[in-house]
Order: structure tokens, then C-alpha cells, then sequence
């Protein structure tokens, strides 16, 4: 069996095959402030009088927070008092942040569970060998009234990263390289794995972003298998008990030597559109935004202050910073890193996804050109339908915001 | 359950972000989505949308965000039904769930805007009338049938609930 197997199998109570369409047992539900008010309504309608278990679901507003005009605050409003009426966890801004990084850092999403979020990017909870994936408000509402999601078991493609990784080459580098080489709907329906010696070398931020981009790739999930490290990380914040599965079979094995990769950049209009940092050197650019559920943690932005230290930003370009949660933007603060991105000319933003789907705190005009750590640039996706996103790490983000233009950070250290 | 209408094409790797632009996305309303459905895509793709339009999409349409604004766009802007030759998946579970028919049609069915569209949503047969061209979808498995034929994973909830 595939672990993707394996824990699908744990939460229908039989052995579950790849391609089988199942009805499976959900360990947390996720709704954010879009995802959440649809499902209310869903739920409503469905007759539906209470959720399953309040304490197995959580309301997260990032997106449009601090609320950015009347709808958004109403929805929040809908979302907030549904959450008391139903016992429903709800984080606040100021106590929570970006639902993907803020939860496995709360230690509600554990190791073998099986979570399904109305956000595409809830595969980011693979990085600890959880299964989770994204679906729809009705899919949410479903799961929060019965405690039950349908699912396609999905086939199983592993890849194993082998060799070493040169400097400034981390995660996002591996993802993007990763993604470039399958293409967009590589992974369709499938769960991917990453394993191999890179990775388990790899820490949990670079972990996460690696996992938050699975679905870039077309895939249901994107998985890690348990570690040393994983242990790390999840013996401080686990509050209730976990089951550990281990890998299995693979469908598919890719492997990739990791020796050669440059800095990786994806270009408009794709995620697969990849190119090395190298053959991008000449674009200028008038943005550059670091944060997000992909890139928002205490380690990148510790890698992008590395760069940024006691150096100021180009003069044509806007920075702006963004801690995915209110932990991390404390503990920023407290290391120094918020002085040393503002002392470059940085804007701080407060926890929220923000510009990274053109929501607001930094949307891009007609022809404009940005880099950021987020994870899509598809047409508009951070504004006018003629600007430019190019995605890459923060160490790239941060050297280019230095040189105006997309940059290695070799070029400004 | 047999419709018609009139084909309206789009490309590959059409995202959610161009099916519904995110500054929407504080609706729930499908009617106000529908108004700007597409608009992402092409600015006057509103406008040229006529009820009982059906939608003809390369491949891995729905790609991106998990927004079920999407497929509730398409559906608020009158469009009938969306045949593709693949789509992303959360896009797919989410037209189902909403009870948005939707066919994945293998190969992609050759269309023009305008062309005359069948389609056989028990069969899975699809025929391009006015070129005269017949292909046939991947036929939905059996549970995913039920949902269909509740009309939705709220009216399969629904049922359930009321035992
Ligand atoms: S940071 Fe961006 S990708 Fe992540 S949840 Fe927010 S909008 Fe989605």
C-alpha cells in the first residue's frame, strides 16, 4: 500500500485502494473568510441544525484581514458569530495569521490526519505526513455537518531528491524546479511525495513550502515522510494523540539531482513557466513581496533579512514584508529582523494573505512587475490582468528588491 | 437528461483567478459572480455570454484557488454545462457538488463560438451539431452519479439528514 493508502484506509475503517471513491472520516475541517461564509449558507441549506465536533473545526479570516471594506467585515462578522453559536475555533487577527501556517504551528493538524480545507493549499499539512487536501465551500459544510468528505484515492508519485544543494538553494528552489520540469497538471489528482536524502536534510519552513505547492502541480496532496525533524517539531505542539504511517509503495518514482539547481524563478503567466535566477538578471521590477502561506515563516524571513542586512532598496522598488502569523511577526520583532527590513525601506504588514491574490495591501497596477515568495502568477493573480508576478525564495526576493531588478543574492553579498 | 446550446471556446489552463478575479470574491450571490464571469480571461467575455451557453475549455480547466465561486460564476451567468478535456480537480468536485453538470471529454471536442452543442448527460455522448463531430465522456462512477442525480451534495445532505 501507498501511505497515501494507508491513512485513507485508517479513517474509512477498510483497506482503501488508489482510484476507489470513498467516504472517509475527517480529523479537522478548515474555512477561511471567502471559503467559510459560502459553506454557512451551504450548511444552512442542507438543514443541517449542528456541526459534527466545534473543536475539529476552525475558522481562520487571512484573506481580506484586517477586514478591507464592509463585505469583507460582514463576512468575517458571519463567520465569527457562526463559530460561537457552534463552538467553532476561530482565530482572531492579532492571535492567528495565515490558516496554513498558522495551524500546524497551533498543533491542530497532527501527523496522520486527515484534513480537508476550503483552500487549495491545504496540502501544506503533507509536510508532516498528514493527508490533506483542498475542496470546495459545499465540500466544507459537508464535512462540518457529517465529519465526512468524499475522496478519489489518489495514485501516488514519488520523487527523491538526491545529491546536495548548492547556496541560496532551499525549498522553494526544489518546488519550483520540481513543478517546471512536470508541468502544471503533472500531478493531476495524484499525491505527490518527496523524499530522499535533500530532504531529509531539509528543515520544516522549507518543508512546508515544498508540500504548499503540490497542488501547483495539479496534485490532491503533497507528502512528507516522518523524521527525526518532523518529531521535532511536532512533540512541542501535539495536544492530542497521533498515529505515525510510514511510506509505502509508489506508483511512479521520479528522481532528481539537486546538484545542478540554480535559484529558481516561475515567470508569468504559470508556475511551471521556471527558469534559473541566472537567465533572469535583466528584468526590473517594481515590487517585491515576502510573506504568504509558501514563504511567510520565521526562517525565510531570517533568510531574507540575511540579505537585506544594513542594506537599503533599490529606489524604483516597493518591499513589503509580510509574517504569515502573529507569532512569527512577534518573534521578528524580537530577533530584529522587522528593523532590519525597515531600515531598508521595507513596508511591514500585518498577518494576511494580502497582495498574494490581489486582495489588497499591495496590488500591482497595469504593467506592473513583481517578485514575490507566493505561490501563483497566474494572469491578475496579484492585480491589473497586465501585471507580472515572478515567484521565487526570499533570499532572491530580498537581493532582488536591493537591485531593482531580479537578482541572485550572490550579486548583493 | 439531454441539453443544447451554443458553444462559447476557451483555451488551457484557464485558473479560477480568470473565471472569477478575487476583487469578487467577497460575494457569494451566483447571479453578482455570474456578471463577471470569465472577465479575468477575456474583459468582455460578460457580455457575450447568452443563457444556455455551453462551455468548451482545453485542458486542466479550473486550475488554482479551491473558490467554489468559480464553477457558481458559470453557473449564475446561465451557462448550462462545461465540457473540457480535463479538469483540475477541486474545480471538477466542486461542479459536481454544486450540481454543475461538467464532461471530460477525452482529446477535447472541436468547436467554434456559436456551434451548435448536444449533450447526453446519461450516455456521455457529445456532438458538435454543426460540424457534425460526436465524441463521448468518461462516465461518472456510480456514487458520484447519485450526487449528480440529487442535484448536488446539498440535496444529497439534505436526503441524508432526513434520513
Ligand atoms: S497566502 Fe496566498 S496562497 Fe496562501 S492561503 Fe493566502 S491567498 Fe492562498
Amino acid at each position: 500500500m501507498t501511505l497515501t493508502e494507508k491513512i485513507i484506509s485508517q479513517k474509512v475503517g477498510r483497506e482503501v485502494h488508489a482510484d476507489e471513491i470513498v467516504m472517509a472520516r475527517v480529523d479537522l475541517v478548515l474555512a477561511n473568510d471567502i471559503t467559510a461564509p459560502l459553506a454557512i449558507k451551504e450548511f444552512q441549506k442542507m438543514g443541517a441544525k449542528r456541526v459534527f465536533d466545534g473543536q475539529r473545526i476552525v475558522f481562520i479570516p487571512d484573506h481580506y484581514t484586517p477586514c478591507k471594506d464592509v463585505q469583507s467585515a460582514e463576512n468575517v462578522r458571519l463567520m465569527r458569530e457562526f463559530a460561537k453559536e457552534q463552538d467553532i475555533i476561530f482565530y482572531e487577527i492579532g492571535r492567528g495569521g495565515i490558516e496554513h501556517t498558522l495551524l500546524p504551528d497551533e498543533g491542530l493538524v497532527l501527523p496522520g490526519d486527515l484534513v480537508v480545507g476550503a483552500d487549495s493549499h491545504t496540502c501544506t499539512y503533507g509536510a508532516i505526513t498528514a493527508f490533506a487536501t483542498g475542496v470546495g465551500s459545499t465540500d466544507a459544510a459537508f464535512a462540518m455537518a457529517f465529519g465526512e468528505i468524499w475522496l478519489r484515492v489518489p495514485r501516488t508519485m514519488r520523487f527523491v531528491y538526491k545529491g546536495y544543494l548548492r547556496p541560496w538553494v532551499g525549498g522553494k528552489d526544489l518546488i519550483l524546479y520540481t513543478i517546471g520540469k512536470i508541468g502544471v497538471e503533472g500531478a493531476r489528482y495524484k499525491a505527490m511525495e518527496f523524499t530522499g536524502e535533500v530532504i531529509s536534510r531539509l528543515t520544516m519552513a522549507d518543508r512546508f513550502t515544498m508540500t504548499n505547492m503540490a497542488i501547483e502541480a495539479g496534485a490532491k496532496t503533497g507528502l512528507i515522510p516522518f523524521d527525526a525533524v518532523t518529531l521535532k517539531y511536532i512533540q512541542p505542539r501535539a495536544q492530542r494523540e497521533y498515529k505515525v504511517f510510514e511510506l509505502g509503495k509508489a506508483d511512479e518514482i521520479i528522481e532528481i539531482d539537486c546538484s545542478q539547481i540554480e535559484p529558481q524563478v516561475a515567470c508569468p503567466y504559470s508556475p511551471a513557466n521556471v527558469k534559473s535566477v541566472w537567465e533572469l538578471t535583466h528584468i526590473s521590477i517594481n515590487q517585491v513581496v515576502i510573506g504568504s502561506c509558501t514563504n511567510g515563516r520565521l526562517e525565510d524571513l531570517r533568510e531574507a533579512a540575511r540579505v537585506l542586512k544594513g542594506k537599503k532598496i533599490h529606489p524604483n522598488v516597493r518591499l513589503i514584508v509580510i509574517p504569515a502569523t502573529h507569532k512569527i511577526w512577534e518573534d521578528a520583532l524580537r530577533d530584529g529582523l522587522l528593523e532590519i527590513f525597515s531600515s531598508a525601506g521595507a513596508v511591514i504588514s500585518p498577518p494576511t494573505c494580502g497582495p498574494c491574490l490581489g486582495g489588497h495591501m499591495g496590488v500591482l497596477g497595469k504593467g506592473e512587475r513583481a517578485v514575490a515568495t507566493t505561490n501563483r502568477n497566474f494572469p491578475g493573480r496579484m492585480g491589473h490582468r497586465e501585471s507580472e508576478v515572478y515567484l521565487a525564495s526570499p533570499a532572491v526576493a530580498a537581493a532582488s528588491a536591493i537591485m531593482g531588478r531580479i537578482a541572485h543574492p550572490e550579486e548583493v553579498l | 437528461m439531454k441539453l443544447r446550446g451554443r458553444a462559447l471556446v476557451v483555451g488551457d489552463d484557464i485558473d479560477t483567478d480568470q473565471i472569477i478575479p478575487a476583487v469578487y470574491l467577497t460575494s457569494t450571490d451566483p447571479v453578482e459572480l455570474g456578471k463577471h464571469c470569465l472577465e479575468g480571461y477575456a474583459e468582455d467575455f460578460p457580455s457575450r455570454i447568452r443563457q444556455g451557453d455551453i462551455l468548451v475549455a482545453g485542458d486542466n480547466f479550473g486550475c488554482g484557488s479551491s473558490r467554489e465561486h468559480a464553477p457558481w460564476a458559470i453557473k449564475g451567468a446561465g451557462i448550462q454545462c462545461v465540457i473540457a478535456k480535463s479538469f483540475a480537480r477541486i474545480f471538477y468536485r466542486n461542479a459536481i457538488n454544486i450540481g454543475l453538470p461538467i464532461l471530460e471529454c477525452p482529446g477535447g471536442l472541436p468547436a467554434e463560438d456559436g456551434d451548435e452543442i448536444e449533450v447526453d448527460l446519461d450516455s456521455g455522448i457529445i456532438r458538435n451539431l454543426t460540424k457534425n463531430i460526436e465524441k463521448s465522456a468518461e462516465p461518472f462512477p456510480d456514487f458520484l452519479q447519485e450526487i449528480i442525480q440529487a442535484g448536488g451534495l446539498v440535496e444529497y445532505a439534505r436526503r441524508r439528514i432526513n434520513g
